[in-house]
């Protein structure tokens, strides 16, 4: 007998909310990678839900630290980070405060060298070489190689043991969609994650997402979770006059 | 300055403005040609900002201020975004600085003792970008010299800079040093000699007036 349509159980990355869908895959130490760049794009509701996870000693790749009070500023509060791998931290006194205070170390990355460990981790690339940082404070320390000429320096790959990253449109697939500049890290933080969770303002049926236009196929997004009412706050609201 | 700097756009132009004086650069981009503005966070063709109540907190430059977008502006990651930047793909990149020496070496992300924000994408930008133009004052706020024989601050590349436009004239770093090839009006030679550590040449476009 054929079974009817509503007995097959249905397959789905989506969790009931961010909180469970963080049981299970957090602990002390961890490394991960966080998308959003300043705090457009960041993924809010999962970052609250890693707070109260209370765990600690994190080491976070993400291109800045959120402000205080919000984004991963709130894990500094904390006192949830043990290391931020950034390229611009200018923006959260409290994170200043721990790092003069010698409690949070920091390993300035160039924004591009960042993304491309992204990119290169989640390609099963350990590192490539790259001109940028060459003759600065960056390049101490890196093996540095000359192609055709020109002195290069050799980046890690960063393989995150867990991604967060923030998504406009989500089938629960998994498949993702992002929207206008709130895409930024977040399509290179899902591909380096041993796990990556991600959340989306919309979740919809598989087949309602045009396969040409998914950003981040569901093969790197383990589970997902919906927050249909981001805060999506502004740095800085410049308009001009009509 | 940023007027001068808008002189350097040629038509078809994909350009990368700095934070600071160089976004205003924007302003002055001469009528009647098409220059395309990057912004790295992952914005090709970025507009003005929006109007009031067109505010869209997904749509940020890399000041992260609410920006809007032309007509067939295109938005990417940051591993795509700095692909143009890396890849050599980017035609002009204008940016501010605290010093520059006279071979290109620039510094303009940290002053060692006090804070340190980082230095975001702007060692990505000249390492990548095919011409490097530098906007600044001609010296700092307290009188010392930003143009010198060689660098104090910590880097954010080495022979990166190709072209400088102060508020006292425009010099172009050659193998030779650097070369002025503008002064701005009132400005003397030995005025510029005086405010600048380290040897100039001048060209012969470079006319007292």
């Amino acid at each position: 007998m054929k079974p009817r349509a509503e007995d097959k159980p249905v397959y789905t990355k989506l969790w009931p909310d961010a909180r469970s869908a963080l049981d299970g895959i957090v602990r002390d130490g961890m490394l991960l990678a966080v998308g959003g760049f300043g705090l457009c794009g960041i993924p809010e509701a999962l970052i609250l839900a890693l707070r109260d996870t209370g765990v600690r000693d994190l080491t976070i790749a993400s291109n800045n630290a959120g402000v205080d009070g919000w984004g991963l500023g709130l894990l500094l509060e904390t006192r949830q980070v043990r290391k931020m791998i950034s390229s611009y931290v200018g923006e959260n006194s409290e994170f200043e405060r721990q790092y003069l205070d010698g409690e949070l170390e920091v390993e300035f990355c160039p924004q591009g060298t960042l993304a491309e460990r992204m990119r290169a981790g989640g390609a099963g690339i350990p590192g490539f070489y790259t001109r940028t940082g060459v003759g600065t404070l960056v390049a101490e320390r890196k093996e540095h190689k000359n192609f055709d000429g020109v002195t290069y320096i050799l980046e890690r790959g960063i393989e995150a043991d867990l991604a967060l990253v923030k998504a406009w449109k989500a089938d629960r697939l998994g498949n993702l969609i992002y929207r206008r500049t709130a895409r930024n890290f977040n399509p290179n933080a899902a591909t380096c994650g041993k796990v990556t969770v991600a959340e989306a303002e919309i979740i919809v049926e598989p087949g309602e997402l045009d396969p040409d236009e998914i950003h981040t196929p569901g093969i790197f997004v383990h589970r997902l979770v919906h927050n249909p009412h981001p805060e999506k706050r502004i740095e800085k609201i410049t308009t001009r006059e009509a | 300055m940023a007027a001068r700097a808008a002189q350097e756009l040629k038509d078809g132009f994909y350009v990368n403005l700095g934070i600071g004086i160089p976004t205003l650069v924007a302003n002055h981009i001469p009528k009647g040609i098409t220059v395309t503005l990057q912004s790295e966070n992952g914005l090709l063709g970025m507009g003005p900002f929006p109007l009031h109540g067109q505010v869209d907190p997904d749509l940020i430059n890399a000041g992260k201020q609410t920006v809007t977008l032309v007509r067939g502006a295109s938005t990417f990651s940051s591993a795509d975004s700095f692909a143009m930047i890396r890849g050599g793909h980017i035609d002009l990149a204008i940016l501010g600085a605290m010093q520059v020496s006279e071979h290109g070496d620039l510094a303009n992300w940290m002053i060692p003792g006090k804070r340190v924000k980082g230095m975001g994408g702007a060692m990505d930008l000249v390492s990548g970008v095919r011409r490097v133009i530098v906007i600044t004052e001609h010296t700092a706020g307290d009188g010392t010299a930003k143009l010198l024989r060689a660098c104090t601050l910590p880097l954010t590349g080495t022979r990166v800079v190709q072209r400088v436009i102060t508020n006292l004239c425009v010099l172009d770093v050659t193998p030779a040093g650097f070369e002025v090839i503008e002064l701005a009006d009132g400005v003397t030679r030995e005025h510029l000699q005086r405010h600048t550590d380290a040897s100039i040449r001048f060209s012969d476009a470079a006319i007292e007036r």
